[in-house]
């Protein structure tokens, strides 16, 4: 692909694989935005009550106090709903959960973590996913959605009470939706790392391939 | 009436942030709930001028009425909020208010009067015995801080409804909206429906004693189906109305409807 006489045929005849279809990057980007939104305004919303003994810097807070950040944080929760929705729903009528992130066995994440640890992790084929990969992106789905219930059953605990009791109590979601934040967060450092070092992923994710 | 909390225990920490942010003058707090992340993660993200915070905020407002329709489509009228057996019940439960204890109205009960206004029937003004004759019931309900914490307790008192009912009031108008003696004009309306539930009660009584001036002597709404701040305490008047009057923390930006 690197002669500089190509002809509009041979452009025409391989056109590179579409990694990414346009769907997926759309809401990948908009939940990627959605996500910093809900953390930032949901820290604002932990420093009014800390669960635990520390607050978040007021600087990685939105919202400037906790009506600014509920304000926030029940806006944004739109977007990541309605994008999250849309997102599970195209995911499983396409067959590209099932094709990209199945199967996941446990021989395999153990071989391809001890691979990606010791830099061995090959990336010669980003259509498919090796099983950190499945692992992770299995997860952070699965994630997404107990961190949407846990939210919607504290945001309704008496209309949605049979959400709440599903988590236990109100007290109980409440830890929840923090530790899926926290799980959320991490995903994060790890996911972009790893696009960091592997840039055409990133590539793919915006020009599809 | 939500905002500081101090009897909980084990998180006295995040004092340090409110009295942080009781020191803000209002103006600024309403500035900052556009323009709050100081580390310009929106203006890099979106693209748009976020300094210019005022589009932001119209946009968060829009959302939030958006969300209050929402909400009250979601609110179903019959719908109860889980009860508990006293065992379960918070000790101590916590005195809660954007002031200390020691500033709280301390309303003479001999001298005060639940003045009642609005599309009633009768406007007449209730002293404390008169209402204590009404009947009375007791719920063990989760209150639930616009803070994100919560707490179980007791209170008794009459059903909203049945006052409602006994006034006279036009239950067609859109809020009940009530006024409370705290210095600074404590006030909230409460949609008709919810003022309608169940479980919406006029407390004349915490864990089955007289209200105790901490959770709002001489009367308190309690409104389960509402966040805390929603629940007003030390209330000295009710208007029937059909305009949005406001509210101390809904005009401020919490969220209006407010419902769990």
């Amino acid at each position: 692909m690197s002669s500089l006489t190509v002809t509009d045929e041979q452009v025409g005849s391989t056109p590179a694989k579409v990694i990414q279809p346009a769907w997926v990057r759309v809401m990948h980007w908009i939940n990627a935005l959605a996500m910093i939104l809900m953390i930032l305004s949901g820290w604002q919303i932990y420093n009014a009550s800390p669960l635990f003994g520390f607050s978040f810097p007021r600087d990685y807070t939105l919202g400037g106090w906790l009506g600014g950040g509920l304000l926030w944080h029940f806006a944004a929760m739109w977007l990541v709903m309605i994008n999250g929705l849309a997102y599970l729903v195209t995911g499983l009528a396409t067959g590209r959960f099932r094709k990209k992130l199945l199967p996941i066995t446990p021989s395999g994440v153990l071989h391809d973590v001890r691979a990606a640890l010791t830099f061995k992790l090959g990336h010669a084929d980003l259509t498919v996913y090796n099983y950190v990969q499945r692992v992770l992106y299995a997860g952070i789905i699965l994630i997404g959605v107990i961190i949407v219930l846990s939210g919607l059953g504290m945001w309704k605990p008496v209309q949605l009470h049979w959400l709440v009791s599903l988590f236990g109590d109100y007290p109980t979601a409440r830890y929840i939706h923090f530790f899926c934040m926290a799980a959320i967060c991490a995903f994060l450092v790890i996911h972009v790392l790893l696009a960091l070092l592997v840039p055409k992923s990133l590539r793919a994710m915006i020009i599809g391939r | 009436m939500a905002k500081r909390s101090f009897l909980i225990p084990g998180v006295d920490k995040r004092l340090l942030i409110k009295d942080s942010i009781k020191t803000m003058p209002e103006v600024s707090r309403r500035r900052f709930i556009a323009g709050g992340a100081s580390l310009g993660a929106l203006t890099l993200l979106t693209g748009c001028d976020v300094i210019d915070s005022s589009s932001a905020e119209e946009m968060l407002k829009s959302v939030s009425k958006f969300n209050d329709a929402v909400q009250a489509f979601i609110f179903n009228p019959d719908a109860l909020a889980p009860t508990f057996p006293e065992s379960a019940i918070t000790k101590p439960f916590p005195f809660n208010a954007y002031y200390d204890l020691d500033d709280a109205p301390d309303v003479d009960g001999a001298d005060w009067k639940l003045e009642v206004r609005g599309l009633v029937d009768n406007k007449k003004s209730w002293t404390l015995p008169e209402l204590y004759k009404l009947p009375q019931v007791t719920q063990i309900t989760r209150h639930i801080c616009v803070e994100g914490w919560s707490a179980i307790g007791s209170w008794t008192g009459t059903p909203m409804r049945d006052f409602l009912k006994l006034i006279g009031a036009d239950t067609r108008a859109k809020y009940v909206w009530f006024q409370c003696a705290d210095k600074d004009g404590y006030n909230s309306p409460l949609d008709m429906r919810t003022a309608l539930h169940p479980q919406t009660q006029m407390t004349f009584k915490y864990a089955n004693e007289i209200l105790p001036r901490a959770y709002g002597f001489p009367m308190k709404i309690r409104v389960p189906t509402k966040l805390g701040f929603k629940n007003p305490k030390y209330v000295v008047s009710m208007e029937v109305t059909n305009d949005y009057k406001g509210g101390y923390w809904e005009d401020q930006g919490y969220n209006s409807f407010s419902g769990s």
